[in-house]
C-alpha cells in the first residue's frame, strides 16, 4: 500500500509504480479494484478559507466531516449536500472531500444550486506520468483554457489522483421548512413536485418516497419560508393537504442517504427526465423507489440480479449499479456503458491522462472488457 | 498578434474546396467572393481582421456533418462561428480557413415546462431562448451583455456568464445536453433532458472549449421559473476599498443577491455624460439586486442596506418603482457604449478573489498612470469578475500596442493575486499568448492532449487558446 504525505511524494510514487493502483479516499464506496491500494488520507488539511469570498482550498484527503465543521463554524456549508453512502453500503471509514468530488456526489439541493462539480473551482492532480497538473483556480468565474475541473469531478479517480481542491462554499440557510404531502402515487407525486419546481418559490429539495411521503423543502429567511410555504400549499391543493414541518433536517438526511430503501436487493441510481421516472419504476417487477431531484433521480431497490438498464431501454438517462454482489456487478457493469463515439473519446482521454492504465482500472464503463472485471470479485 | 501563415496549398485549391462544399449545402449557403466574406473577417474583437477562404452556413446537423467531413478529408481548417460577438477573437478567421456559421440553425425544437428544459438549435440567440419560454413565466438564466445578438453555440463554446450568474451560474451550470459534430463528421449526443450526463463529464469539457473540440448544433438547456419580482439598490462610496469591504460583508451575511455590480469614477462619469442615469459622482458605485416576493425583497434589502450603512455610503438609493429600477440599471447597461463614445477601448475580463478587489483596483490605477492610458472599471463584484476598459486611439500609431501591453500587465496582476486571465469572455487570440502566465507547460500540455483526442488533425479553430509556439508541433505534425 501507499500513503503519501505530500503531493511531491505522491508524484514520485506514481512515477515509480509498475502496476495498477486502487485509489482510496475514505473507502466508503466499497469499490473492489485490483492493484496496490493508494490511500489519500495523508494529503489532508485546509489550505485556505475565505468566508467573505465563499472560497475554500483543501487537500483532497481531508475528511468531509472536518470540512463541514470548519464551514459550519462560519455559518457556511457545502451547498451540494453530499450523501453518506455508509448506511446503504454497510461500509465504514470516513468520507473524504476528494472522494466526494471524484464521484461527483450531490444531494437533494442539486436541483436548486447545482451538482458537486458546479462548486469545484479548481484542482491539482497527479496524472499517470507522475506530472503535477493544475486547472481552474480559486475564483468564481474562470474560462481560462479547457475545463478539466469538470472532467476530473466524477471521473472516479480514473484520470489522475487529486491532491488539492478549490471549492465554492455557500451561507447556511437561516431557516428551513418542509411541506409534506401524504398518500400520493408516484405519478401524482412527481406531478406535484414538477408544479412546485415550476413555481417561483425557490424550492431546494423535492422528493418522494414510494408509498410514503412527498417532500418539498424551502430554505431562507423565516418570513420568506412561511410566505412561500403558504403559496405552495395553495398551488398544490389539487394534490391534497400539505403540512408544514419546520424541523425537517432529519427528513432530508434520510432522503439524501436513501434510508427508506432498507432490506435486501440491488440498488440502482438512475438519472432520467423527471416525468419518465414513475413509468420506469412501474416497469420493474418487485422494485421499490425513492425519488429525489423532483423525480429526476430515482433510487431503485430491485430483486438481486435484475438488469435495470434493459428496462430503461430507449428512455434517455443513465443507470449506475450502486449496490450488488460482485457477480452482478461484473455481469452488468457498475457504470452505464457509453455509446460510440463517446466510448472511444473516453478511452482516448484515459490514454492521454493515464497512458499506463494505472488508476482504478476497470472501475468505470470505459475500461470494461480489459480483463479487470473478472478481478472485481 | 501573430496568426499562422495561411497554407498556400489550401489557398491554391479554393475553387475545388468551394465547389465540393457547395454540393452538400443548399444554394446560397456557401460564400466565397471577396466582398461578401469580408462580413466574416472579424468578431467583437475588431482590432484584428482577416477574411476567410470561404464561409458555409448549413441548415441542419447533417449538413454540418457533411461540411466537416469534407474539410477533414481536404485538410482545411474550420473556424466555427455563432453570431460573431466574441470579445476574445474566438471566431477570427485565418486566410486558409472555412468559417462554419450556425446562424441558420435557429429553431426551437422542444419546450417542456414540466421537466423544465428547452431544446434549441445552437444558432438561436441567447435572448430569444428566454423569448420562447417567457410567456409561460420561464427564462434561461445566463445573460451575457451581448444576449440580444450572441448565439447559444458561442455561449457554449465560451461558457458565457452574465450579470446574474452570482445566483444562477454560467452556461456550464445550465447546460443539460448537446448534439455535437466532431471534425471527422461524426454526429454525437452528450447528456439530455436529465441532470448529470453519464460517464466522464464530457459536457463540462465541451462547454468552454472555444470551438476546438466539436461543433455543437443543438443544446438542451435548463429553464427556470422567473422570480416574482426583483429590485436593485444603488450604493455609492468615496473609496473602492470600502465598496469592496461592503461586497464581502454582504456575502458573509448570508444574503445572496442575484447581482452585485461595481463601477468606478471614470466609468460613472462616462456613463453619466452618455446616459444621464443620475448616478452620484463618487469613487465607487455598487448596484445590488435581490429577487423574490415584495416582502422577501424588503427583508433582504433591509439586511443589505444595514451593512451598506455601516460603511458610511455617500449615496444610498432604493428603487421604489420599475421605472426607478430601470434607471439604476441604465447606467450600468450603457457603460460599454458610454466608454465607446470616449474613444476606442479594449475590454478585459480577468477574475480575482473578491478579497483582492481594493488592492487590484489601486494597482490598475497606478498602471493606468504609468502607461498614460485611461482605464474605467465596471464589473461583477460579487464573483470578482473584472472588466477594466482601457481607452486608446486606434488612429494613433503605437497606441494599440501600448493598450495591449497595459492589458497584459493588468491580466498578469489578476493571475498574481490568485485570479485568472478570463472569467467569461474566453481566451481566443486575445489572451492566448498570456496562457503561460497562468499555466505551466504541463498544464497546457494536458489540455492540448484533450484536443488531440477530439481533433487529432488540429483542424478545428487551431490557432486559438494555446500560444502558437506551444501548439506548433501538434499543428505541424497534423498537416
Amino acid at each position: 500500500m501507499m500513503r503519501p504525505d505530500t503531493e511531491r511524494a505522491l508524484a514520485e510514487e506514481i512515477r515509480a509504480a509498475d502496476g495498477p493502483l486502487h485509489i482510496v479516499g475514505g473507502g466508503t464506496r466499497g469499490f473492489n479494484v485490483p492493484g496496490v491500494k493508494l490511500f489519500t488520507g495523508g494529503l489532508s488539511g485546509i489550505e485556505l478559507y475565505e468566508p467573505g469570498a465563499m472560497t475554500l482550498v483543501v487537500q483532497a484527503g481531508t475528511p468531509l466531516a472536518e470540512v463541514e465543521a470548519v464551514l459550519s463554524a462560519e455559518g457556511q456549508r457545502l451547498a451540494f449536500e453530499p450523501m453518506d453512502h455508509r448506511g446503504m453500503l454497510g461500509t465504514d471509514g470516513a468520507p473524504t472531500i476528494g472522494g466526494v468530488v471524484a464521484a461527483n456526489v450531490s444531494g437533494p439541493r442539486r436541483i436548486q444550486v447545482g451538482a458537486c462539480r458546479d462548486f469545484l473551482l479548481g484542482i491539482r492532480f497527479v496524472d499517470g506520468q507522475g506530472r503535477v497538473v493544475k486547472n481552474g483556480g480559486r475564483v468564481m468565474k474562470n474560462v481560462t483554457g479547457y475545463d478539466l475541473v469538470k472532467l476530473m469531478a466524477g471521473s472516479f479517480g480514473t484520470l489522475g489522483v487529486m491532491t488539492e481542491l478549490s471549492l465554492k462554499v455557500m451561507p447556511q440557510a437561516r431557516s428551513m421548512g418542509t411541506l409534506i404531502g401524504e398518500g400520493l402515487g408516484d405519478v401524482r407525486a412527481v406531478q406535484a413536485l414538477s408544479a412546485a419546481l415550476g413555481a417561483p418559490y425557490d424550492v431546494s429539495g423535492a422528493a418522494h418516497v414510494q408509498g410514503g411521503q412527498t417532500l418539498i423543502r424551502l430554505e431562507g429567511f423565516e418570513a420568506s419560508v412561511a410566505y412561500r410555504a403558504k403559496a405552495l400549499q395553495a398551488l398544490l391543493a389539487p394534490f391534497g393537504v400539505w403540512t408544514l414541518n419546520m424541523e425537517g433536517a432529519d427528513l432530508w438526511r434520510d432522503i439524501r442517504d436513501v434510508t427508506a430503501l432498507t432490506g435486501p436487493g440491488d440498488i440502482w441510481r438512475v438519472s432520467v427526465k423527471p416525468s419518465d421516472g414513475p413509468g420506469l419504476v412501474a416497469a420493474v417487477p418487485g422494485g421499490r423507489a425513492v425519488y429525489d431531484w423532483g423525480g429526476g433521480l430515482v433510487w431503485l431497490c430491485v430483486p438481486e440480479g435484475s438488469d435495470l438498464r434493459a428496462v430503461l431501454g430507449s428512455l434517455c438517462g443513465h443507470a449506475t449499479l450502486i449496490r450488488a454482489d460482485a457477480a452482478t456487478k461484473a455481469r452488468l457493469g457498475v457504470f452505464h456503458p457509453q455509446p460510440e463515439p463517446l466510448a472511444r473519446i473516453e478511452a482516448g482521454l484515459r490514454a492521454q491522462f493515464d497512458p499506463r492504465g494505472l488508476f482504478n482500472p476497470g472501475l468505470m464503463a470505459g475500461s470494461r472488457g480489459c480483463g479487470s472485471m473478472e478481478m472485481a470479485g | 498578434m501573430q496568426m499562422p501563415t495561411p497554407d498556400p496549398a489550401i489557398l491554391a485549391r479554393k475553387d475545388e474546396i468551394v465547389s465540393r462544399l457547395s454540393q452538400v449545402v443548399p444554394k446560397g449557403a456557401v460564400i466565397w467572393d471577396e466582398v461578401q466574406t469580408r462580413a466574416y473577417e472579424c468578431d467583437g474583437l475588431s482590432a484584428y481582421r482577416c477574411p476567410p477562404l470561404a464561409v458555409v452556413l448549413p441548415t441542419s446537423t447533417q449538413e454540418v456533418s457533411d461540411v466537416l467531413r469534407l474539410c477533414h478529408q481536404m485538410g482545411v481548417p474550420v473556424v466555427p462561428r455563432g453570431s460573431g460577438t466574441s470579445l476574445a477573437g474566438g471566431a477570427l478567421p485565418t486566410g486558409d480557413c472555412v468559417i462554419l456559421g450556425v446562424a441558420r440553425l435557429n429553431a426551437v425544437l422542444e419546450t417542456d415546462y414540466d421537466n423544465r428544459f428547452i431544446r434549441v438549435q445552437s444558432g438561436r440567440t441567447n435572448l430569444s431562448v428566454t423569448g420562447a419560454v417567457e410567456e409561460q413565466g420561464f427564462f434561461y438564466a445566463p445573460d451575457p451583455s451581448s444576449q440580444l445578438a450572441c448565439a447559444i453555440a458561442g455561449n457554449i463554446a465560451m461558457n458565457s456568464g452574465g450579470a446574474h450568474c452570482l445566483k444562477y451560474g454560467v452556461t456550464t451550470n445550465n447546460l443539460l445536453g448537446v448534439k455535437m459534430v466532431l471534425m471527422d463528421g461524426t454526429i454525437t449526443e452528450i447528456g439530455g433532458a436529465y441532470l448529470d450526463a453519464g460517464g466522464l463529464d464530457l459536457l463540462g469539457l465541451i462547454c468552454g472549449s472555444e470551438g476546438q473540440l466539436g461543433v455543437v448544433t443543438e443544446a438542451t438547456l435548463r429553464i427556470l421559473r422567473k422570480p416574482e419580482d426583483a429590485r436593485p439598490v444603488l450604493i455609492g462610496y468615496d473609496s473602492s476599498e470600502v465598496a469592496g469591504a461592503c461586497v464581502s460583508d454582504i456575502i458573509k451575511a448570508g444574503v445572496l443577491p442575484v447581482a452585485i455590480e461595481f463601477m468606478d469614477r471614470p466609468c460613472i462619469r462616462a456613463t453619466e455624460a452618455f446616459a444621464s442615469a443620475g448616478y452620484p459622482d463618487c469613487e465607487a458605485l455598487l448596484i445590488v439586486e435581490v429577487e423574490g416576493s415584495p416582502a422577501e425583497i424588503d427583508e433582504q434589502l433591509e439586511i443589505i442596506l444595514g451593512i451598506a450603512r455601516c460603511h458610511n455610503p455617500v449615496e444610498l438609493r432604493e428603487s421604489t418603482s420599475p421605472e426607478e429600477s430601470a434607471r439604476i440599471w441604465l447606467g450600468r447597461k450603457s457603460a460599454f457604449g458610454a466608454m465607446g463614445q470616449m474613444g476606442d477601448y479594449m475590454c478585459l475580463d480577468g477574475t480575482i478573489p473578491v478579497s483582492q478587489l481594493p488592492s487590484v483596483l489601486r494597482r490598475i490605477g497606478e498602471l493606468s498612470d504609468e502607461f498614460g492610458l485611461k482605464v474605467g472599471n465596471v464589473f461583477h463584484a460579487g464573483d470578482g469578475n473584472m472588466h477594466p476598459l482601457i481607452l486608446y486611439d486606434a488612429n494613433k500609431p503605437g497606441d494599440l500596442d501600448l493598450c495591449e501591453s497595459l492589458g497584459a500587465e493588468i491580466l498578469k496582476l489578476c493571475v498574481e493575486v490568485g485570479g485568472c486571465l478570463t472569467g467569461e469572455h474566453g481566451v481566443g487570440i486575445e489572451k492566448r499568448d498570456l496562457m503561460g502566465h497562468q499555466y505551466a507547460p504541463e498544464d497546457l500540455d494536458i489540455q492540448m492532449a484533450v484536443k488531440d483526442v477530439f481533433d487529432p488533425g488540429w483542424l478545428l479553430n487551431p490557432a486559438k487558446v494555446f500560444p502558437l509556439d506551444y501548439s506548433a508541433s501538434r499543428r505541424c505534425a497534423a498537416q
